[in-house]
């Protein structure tokens, strides 16, 4: 690390005591440690209420923005005059809407405590706890179900990634996904942010007629036209295990140990 | 200001840059300037753990056996990466989240390290000071000068302002995809090395002298 540093630094012998003794060497070590811990503490403690109000500003907003990038749902907002989405609870095993559990508390509370753990086998997207209740976001036009908007997380490569999947009344067509908390690399992996990248993701299908899962991201992006352009979204280049990530996770929350049981009976015409 | 102590701040932002001269903290000059926001950004906490850390090391210089200083000096300095870290995430959110793990890894910065091993354990506080401050700017003047190539060339734009119409929003302009990625950072900080070195001859190092052995043997 000691590269030789160019001209500034006068190459002068330390002028402290070279050798000490034992005791003053984990004196003054624990004495660095004593005041670095302090003022480390203190910055966490004293900066957290700051950083709740963005994590809490950040979530709200993103969920603004991506029912306002929805096509369409301006206009139906406007339609119905300022309606407001409608926060719900959903079991998750059963996908029942579960009107006993406030949906408020699910989101302010940051601890998955109450749970289950999933088996590594069964969990590619690296969610690892899942929660019993989860909230969701619902948008109605004249009473029928437009949108819904489901929380969604994973591995991604610099870190979990959370956002959201908005997905139609049919629980079958993506009308669209964003992302409000990532670590990725900056202009590689953080390129799930640019709304260009998330629109590809409009209209896509989840399932193709067989029932089989399809979608995901692939390298190529597919032919327009082609059966597979239904399903499939070009990843972002140079960041390989981000799009997996992507792919997993949304895959994983569409699935049975996610959302898969709530999103079947809306697809079975199910009055959510 | 005396005119030493200015120059130990004035310096290392050209004549000594830390980038292109001692051509250390190039890791994260690659990683973070695909845009201008982010790269000032990351020249700004730089800057903050390089004067601070130079100063704390300054302080306790004479206390600090030599056998454990360089535990101390990085213990020091992570302590201020992880406060920066913190600060950028209460008050500067959306950018902090642009930056991720890089603002981390400042402590793994050559710079840093060199600059307080190398500087501020043999000199004053204030000298430091101004020494750390000095290579802070010269390294965020550096990330700037690519970041602001490769966002008005990248992206066509400049701190997210479009400048150059580009082809997907109906203008002239087709950017140039090589410069979104990271090696297009080692290019132009290659020129940049190369301009400086053009214009301040004394920059160049000499020739490294060829060991005997490997020396081509006359005849063979």
């Amino acid at each position: 690390m000691a590269e030789p540093l160019a001209q500034s630094g006068a190459v002068a012998g330390t002028p402290t005591p070279g050798e000490v003794g034992p005791i003053r060497t984990v004196l003054v070590a624990l004495a660095v440690c004593g005041v670095c811990a302090l003022v480390l503490t203190g910055s966490v403690v004293l900066l957290r209420p700051y950083q709740l109000e963005n994590q809490r500003g950040s979530s709200e907003a993103r969920v603004h923005e991506l029912v306002a990038s929805l096509p369409g749902v301006s206009e139906l907002v406007a339609e119905i005059g300022g309606a407001e989405l409608e926060l719900r609870t959903v079991e998750l095993r059963t996908g029942h809407l579960a009107p006993s559990v406030d949906a408020m508390t699910l989101l302010d509370r940051s601890d998955a405590s109450e749970g289950r753990l999933l088996p590594p086998d069964r969990d590619p997207a690296g969610v690892g706890r899942v929660p019993r209740y989860a909230p969701i976001y619902l948008l109605r036009r004249n009473g029928t179900l437009h949108t819904v908007i489901l929380p969604v997380s994973g591995r991604g490569y610099g870190g979990t990634l959370r956002g959201h999947l908005a997905l139609a009344g049919d629980g079958e067509t993506v009308r669209g996904i964003n992302f409000d908390e990532h670590r990725e690399t900056p202009g590689v992996g953080a390129e799930i942010e640019n709304p260009q990248w998330q629109a590809l993701w409009r209209g896509k299908r989840l399932h193709d007629a067989t029932g089989a899962l399809r979608i995901r991201t692939v390298e190529r992006a597919p032919a327009p036209g082609s059966p597979e352009a239904a399903y499939e979204v070009q990843g972002i280049s140079g960041a390989t295990r981000t799009s997996r990530g992507v792919t997993e996770l949304l895959r994983f929350w569409v699935g049975p140990d996610g959302f898969g049981p709530f999103l079947a009976r809306l697809r079975a015409g199910e009055k959510a | 200001m005396t005119s030493p102590s200015l120059r130990t701040l004035t310096r290392p932002i050209v004549d000594e840059n830390p980038i292109t001269l001692q051509i250390l903290g190039i890791c994260s000059a690659l990683a973070v300037t695909r845009r201008l926001d982010t790269a000032l950004l990351m020249g700004a906490s730089l800057t903050f753990v390089l004067t601070l850390s130079n100063v704390s090391i300054s302080l306790i210089r004479s206390q600090v056996p030599r056998g454990i200083r360089l535990i101390v000096q990085i213990t020091i300095i992570a302590t201020l990466v992880s406060v920066v870290d913190q600060l950028l995430r209460a008050f500067a959110w959306e950018l902090s989240r642009q930056l991720s793990i890089f603002v981390g890894l400042i402590v793994t910065n050559c710079l840093v390290l060199g600059r307080g091993d190398g500087f501020a354990m043999t000199h004053g506080i204030r000298a430091s000071a101004l020494d750390g401050l000095g290579n802070g700017l010269g390294y965020a003047l550096v990330l700037a000068l690519v970041g602001g190539v490769r966002e008005l060339l990248g992206s066509g734009s400049l701190l997210g302002q479009p400048l150059l119409p580009t082809r997907d929003a109906g203008g002239w302009y087709e950017p140039s995809a090589l410069l979104l990625l990271p090696p297009s950072a080692f290019f132009l900080i290659g020129g940049l090395v190369w301009a400086v070195r053009s214009a301040k001859a004394e920059q160049v190092e000499e020739a490294e002298p060829v060991p005997e052995a490997a020396q081509p043997v006359p005849g063979r």
